[in-house]
């Protein structure tokens, strides 16, 4: 699928170099480097307990690192001082595991939360986006008066998307955003991470562990073992690649159902 | 504004995208109107786009042929896209549509994301009247009814589960018991004794000092015997462990409801009032007779300090006195009460705990409530065991 580039595609958005993370002598991420490219959607997969998630919430500042630098915007983030780190996360949307929705207000409150925080809009407008939020996440107007304690599972991920959406960030990181989805609406979601992509011209760092995902709507995967990038690259190289727990993936029997 | 741009130029925005102030302006052509939108029509600018927009919406009508050019527009995300589509709704009057021209192909899908939303739907915000007051006081009088079935159902409950585990002993956990006895009494023990303690010096120090003006100082032993023995003991420690235990208890269960917990219990053939509110109640009733008997002698210890260094009672005389002013009534009087006012406090938090719903603030709510109710129904069971002793002469 071809795409106009939103602007150079080497051009960095988020730059790791040689990040250690150690949970007291248990050594999570050993030297990690990894590029997320301006405008493209990567995969990141790797086996149960790898440290997909923490390498997640590391960039984004909730688990201290020992060693290592992380760039987001070519800001890095340690020697950033408040300010400027408030500029970069008002500039990311995060979509967590659980969607971490807040339960005491309701899905049209959730999703103003970060505007009203940020800027001083009307309420008229605000009304109107999350109208429109709420439309670009696949869900009906009604959804807004309803608390999280009241929605399905696949209902709270994309009210928790829509918040992610909710300040249009240049960024997205999303944590297994199609786990607990069913296969239908987990290509639902892929679509809409693409289309939102394409029209807002998003860059989507992805934890996934859905094939589906990675062959659709993904343009580059990075595979995460031994708290290293074993390998990064298109759905091909991947194929290619020699590495015995890749070869397992994908080449195993769902690999290849999902393939033919 | 002004601090928004100057980060925009510090944080490099966007490399290679000029970012700059969004603007509409208004081109004449013909008999026509052309507003030239250009600029970054993005969040950021949200506040001054909306401005602008309100201020080009009073267009409306005023010409017979106007449309939206938004081909200089350098940046655009939903904001922007959404507010040019209220722009073009309010400016299509009497069947002439106002039209968008200058649509690059990246911009057009986002246009007709928005294009689908509907007007905002209105906020329905409950005026505060006459009757909704009255419908609240309504409410909360009927509420009160339903909290005591409530409290009965619960009682009840546990009953029936308590006489299930006698007949069938194996069904009866004791390892969760002993363990809620180490949480709310051995725990406890600390900080109960330290409050009774400094209740005991307070209570021994006031009626010296008061006694004092009539040459009554000894008396204080009696006041102090009678008092902690029957009421200030068993009602303070019930009081701290309604704040301490209750709580606690709440919050468990209330967590557990909204985790789904106690219906994969449920699923799996247990009774919830066996598996998980039996052993607290156990627990609490053994706890809070021991703790009410142990911040009884803290008390009694704190007094006859206090009476022996600031009144100058000697322990002798104190322990004397003690013996003549108290009898074993007095303490049992104390003892009867301590387990009933526990299984108040118990039968409270869990009922409260079971009817937390899935929010965050749910919880906090009932964990509030249990507290507040457990303190006050411990007093009313003060009160009416102080009649029922009073007229069996106890």
């Amino acid at each position: 699928m071809a795409r106009q580039p939103q602007a150079q595609p080497s051009d960095n958005i988020i730059r790791v170099r040689d990040i250690t993370v150690q949970f007291g002598k248990n050594r999570i991420l050993d030297g990690l480097n990894l590029d997320v490219k301006r405008g493209e959607i990567l995969g990141f997969v790797g086996p149960s307990g790898a440290g997909k998630s923490v390498l997640t919430r590391t960039i984004i500042g909730l688990v201290p690192k020992v060693a290592g630098n992380i760039e987001v915007f070519g800001i890095d983030l340690d020697s950033a001082d408040a300010k400027t780190r408030r500029g970069v996360e008002r500039r990311w949307g995060v979509l967590f595991q659980q969607g971490a929705l807040f339960s005491s207000l309701t899905v049209r409150q959730n999703i103003q939360f970060p505007i009203r925080e940020y800027l001083s809009l009307s309420q008229r407008l605000m009304d109107e986006i999350t109208v429109a939020k709420l439309g670009m996440v696949g869900l009906k107007p009604e959804v807004a008066d309803r608390f999280p304690s009241e929605l399905s599972g696949g209902m709270i991920k994309r009210v928790a998307l829509a918040r992610a959406l909710a300040l249009d960030p240049e960024l997205v990181f999303l944590d297994e955003p199609t786990s607990g989805l069913d296969p239908i609406g987990a290509g639902d979601f892929d679509e809409l991470v693409r289309t939102l992509q394409r029209t807002l011209g998003l860059t989507v760092f992805m934890v996934t562990h859905d094939l589906d995902s990675l062959y659709t709507a993904c343009d580059r995967i990075a595979v995460l073992g031994n708290g290293k990038i074993i390998a990064a690259g298109s759905v091909a190289d991947m194929q290619a690649s020699q590495h015995p727990w890749l070869r397992q993936y994908f080449h195993g029997k769902r690999a290849r159902a999902v393939m033919s | 504004m002004d601090v928004s741009l100057r980060d925009e130029q510090r944080f490099g925005w966007g490399v290679g995208i000029v970012s700059s102030d969004p603007t509409l302006e208004r081109i004449a052509r013909g008999n026509g109107l052309a507003l030239c939108a250009a600029g970054s029509w993005t969040a950021r600018f949200a506040p001054d786009l909306e401005r602008i927009v309100a201020d080009a919406e009073k267009l409306a009508g005023s010409r017979p042929n106007i449309f939206i050019d938004v081909s200089q527009v350098s940046r655009l995300d939903t904001f922007g896209a959404w507010l040019i589509e209220r722009l073009r709704r309010s400016l299509t009057q009497g069947g002439v549509e106002a039209k968008i021209a200058g649509l690059s192909a990246n911009y057009a899908t986002l246009v007709d994301e928005v294009r689908r939303v509907k007007a905002s739907p209105a906020l329905d915000a409950s005026p505060v009247s006459l009757t909704g007051m009255l419908d609240q006081i309504g409410r909360s009088v009927a509420g009160v009814g339903t909290t005591l079935v409530g409290l009965i159902d619960m009682l009840g409950a546990v009953l029936a589960a308590g006489g299930r585990v006698l007949i069938r002993p194996r069904g009866f956990r004791l390892t969760s018991t002993v363990h809620h006895l180490e949480q709310v009494c051995w725990r406890a023990v600390p900080i109960v004794v330290l409050i009774t303690f400094l209740i005991g010096c307070i209570i021994a120090q006031q009626g010296i000092f008061h006694f004092r003006q009539f040459g009554a100082d000894i008396f204080v032993v009696d006041m102090l015997g009678v008092l902690v023995l029957r009421e200030i003991g068993v009602l303070l420690v019930a009081i701290m462990v309604a704040g301490r235990s209750g709580s606690a208890y709440t919050a468990e269960l209330g967590s557990m409801k909204m985790r789904e917990e106690i219906d994969a219990l449920r699923t799996m053939g247990f009774d919830a009032i066996e598996v998980l509110i039996l052993p607290r109640m156990l627990a609490l009733v053994l706890a809070l007779p021991i703790l009410a008997f142990l911040g009884a002698m803290a008390a009694l210890y704190g007094g006859g300090l206090v009476a022996w260094l600031y009144g100058g009672v000697e322990p002798e005389a104190f322990l004397l006195r003690l013996r003549d002013a108290i009898s074993i009534n007095h303490f049992i009087v104390g003892m009867i009460k301590a387990p009933v006012m526990a299984a108040v406090i118990g039968i409270v938090a869990c009922v409260e705990g079971l009817a937390v719903q899935g929010s965050a603030e749910s919880l906090g709510q009932h964990t509030t409530s249990s507290v507040v109710k457990g303190i006050f129904f411990v007093i009313v069971m003060d009160g009416v065991f102080a009649i029922f002793f009073a007229s069996i002469g106890m």
